[in-house]
């Protein structure tokens, strides 16, 4: 018995220090990967290919902290972020509660789906990247024309996610509901929208995208501050290693939200089976 | 709790009810036929019948999910529209909500009828115990066997102290030896010191298509045809309770009253099974 049990234990610590010693070599080749890819940059700009096109790793380096210590040609980096990261939130929040709210109530209401199903159509198919020039106009250089460009990308992706979730609820849950005594909107409270949720949440990671990108538009065509002014001057003056520290920027911010989102949908979902294979999943 | 309108009257009560679909190919599928059926309070009828027949299609006109295309349907001499209070439905595919615990899944149905979140998770905490889920109350359903997701689903719909549990095939899924111990903790819970129902037991209609099991739980086994589903013959089980579920299978008058009831289903599975084999020719 104490036989066995000592077995099992150094059958588990065997298995630990097994996954251990992957995850060194996983991270150690990443790490060497990135530096290979930087490194063979580095020396071809510096050697071969002309670093005023194509910059190289130094130089965007070297931006980056004149960014962070002496600011930029616009001010301070961090009113720049702010700025840019006020209007995606905003339009982040605005259109997931439009979208969500509008896709659950179709998804729920045949009639109103039906009668709205060609303009969603539509809607969808308009490239909806160009109506920031038209927000420009509508709402000038300030930060709300620029929620409203983010509002419109992530409503209508969001839409589709929580309309398809509000439709494919199982509707053996819905009149086991209803046998038990769920009225109307307990039927929507306690069953759509839960069934909906994993649904939603998955939209929201790339609806956050989505904000950013529409706030960096939106400043792109036209804005007085922001990281998309940031960039568009850096393109302006010909600065390559700009654009590059500038899309850095971002995708540090994007991965930050993305992070905080995981984080939001673990707990929202804990009543889920691990799904296995999770270490594998990128 | 339910209102009796004739308290002898029978529970529930099928008359000529006859129930159409639009098939998916634009035709019209006929599920149930001119059927009758008369169940009395605190009864327990088991419907058996070839597999696919209409057999849950009476069970959703009883329980007021589909309205019948023609006929009546009346529960405690009223007839059915809406959901009939004190109707008590468990479905043949779990249908516990998989992002509750085993207790907000069971105090769901007090918190629809009203009750205070509290005293819904008293109820629902009595319920779970009776089941025999005590130790799993704060379990999700994904972390039960399937066996346990199914007391779950009972306790959820016994909260409600039904007086009519209308089943449909709810333990088929289950293997043979849970099926046998889920059979026996049903019969406890219908029959035991604290009977369902008011005064008295519920009325239960269990759908299967396993003729044991309609034998081993049934006062009356009532055989169904083939598609379009209508009665066929009602047989009495001459059984004493409480019923051992399986050990009453070893009995001499088990398998006589077995015997005379599988001459009848027969010629049905037969006609089921040729048309099955037609169609997949």
């Amino acid at each position: 018995m104490l036989l066995e049990l000592d077995d099992q234990a150094t059958a588990v610590a065997q298995a630990r220090a097994a996954g251990r010693r992957r995850a060194v070599t996983v991270n150690a080749v990443r790490v060497l990967l990135v530096v290979a890819v930087l490194g063979s940059w580095e020396l071809a700009a510096t050697y071969w290919i002309d670093p005023f096109y194509y910059s190289k790793p130094s130089a965007i380096w070297h931006r980056l902290t004149d960014w962070f210590t002496t600011g930029t040609s616009q001010g301070s980096i961090w009113t720049q972020i702010a700025y840019t990261l006020e209007e995606a939130l905003i339009g982040f929040v605005l259109g997931s509660a439009g979208g969500v709210v509008l896709g659950i109530v179709l998804g729920r209401s045949r009639f109103l789906s039906d009668v709205c199903a060609p303009f969603i159509k539509a809607a969808n198919a308009i490239p909806r990247i160009i109506l920031a020039s038209l927000f420009v106009i509508w709402f000038g250089l300030g930060m709300s024309s620029k929620v409203a460009t983010a509002f419109v990308l992530v409503f209508f992706a969001v839409f589709f996610n929580a309309f398809q979730g509000a439709r494919e609820v199982d509707r053996n849950l819905v009149n086991n509901a209803r046998i038990l005594g769920a009225s109307r909107t307990a039927v929507l409270r306690t069953i759509v929208v839960p069934s909906a949720t994993s649904w939603i949440l998955a939209s929201l990671h790339s609806a956050f995208g989505f904000a950013i990108i529409g706030a960096i538009v939106g400043e792109y065509s036209g804005a007085d501050k922001g990281l998309g002014l940031l960039i568009n001057h850096a393109q302006g003056t010909f600065d390559s290693a700009g654009i590059y520290a500038g899309m850095i920027v971002i995708t540090v911010i994007a991965l930050l939200a993305e992070w905080l989102l995981t984080l939001l949908e673990r707990r929202l979902l804990r009543w889920r089976p691990p799904v296995a294979g999770n270490e594998a999943r990128i | 709790m339910p209102t009796q309108a004739e308290p002898d009257g029978p529970a529930i009560e099928l008359r000529d009810a006859t129930k159409r679909f639009r098939s998916s190919s634009g035709g019209v599928h006929t599920a149930v036929r001119n059927l009758d059926l008369t169940v009395r309070a605190g009864e327990f009828v088991a419907v058996v019948g070839p597999t696919g027949c209409g057999k849950s299609t009476t069970l959703s006109l009883v329980s007021g999910l589909e309205p019948p295309s023609a006929g009546e349907v009346l529960v405690h001499g009223r007839p059915v529209e809406g959901i009939p209070a004190g109707v008590g439905y468990m479905f043949q595919n779990d249908a516990v909500l998989p992002w509750r615990t085993v207790l907000d899944n069971v105090a769901a149905g007090p918190r629809y009828r009203g009750a205070a979140k509290r005293q819904a998770r008293e109820q629902a905490r009595d319920w779970v115990r009776r089941v025999g889920l005590g130790d799993f109350e704060s379990y999700y359903p994904h972390q039960l066997s399937g066996g346990m997701r199914k007391r779950v689903a009972l306790a959820q719909t016994l909260v409600n102290e039904p007086s009519i549990l209308l089943m449909d095939e709810p333990f088929s899924a289950l293997d043979v030896q849970t099926r046998g111990l889920m059979q026996d903790e049903l019969l406890r819970l219908w029959a035991g010191d604290d009977p369902l129902g008011e005064g008295g037991g519920a009325a239960v209609v269990f759908v299967t298509h396993d003729l044991e099991e309609a034998v081993v739980l049934g006062d009356r086994v009532v055989v169904m045809t083939a598609s379009p589903a209508t009665v066929k013959a009602v047989f009495d089980v001459p059984l004493e309770r409480p019923r051992d579920a399986e050990e009453i299978r070893l009995t001499p008058e088990f398998l006589e009253i077995y015997r005379e009831v599988w001459e009848s289903l027969r010629e049905e599975v037969q006609i089921a099974r040729e048309r099955g084999a037609g169609n997949a020719a």
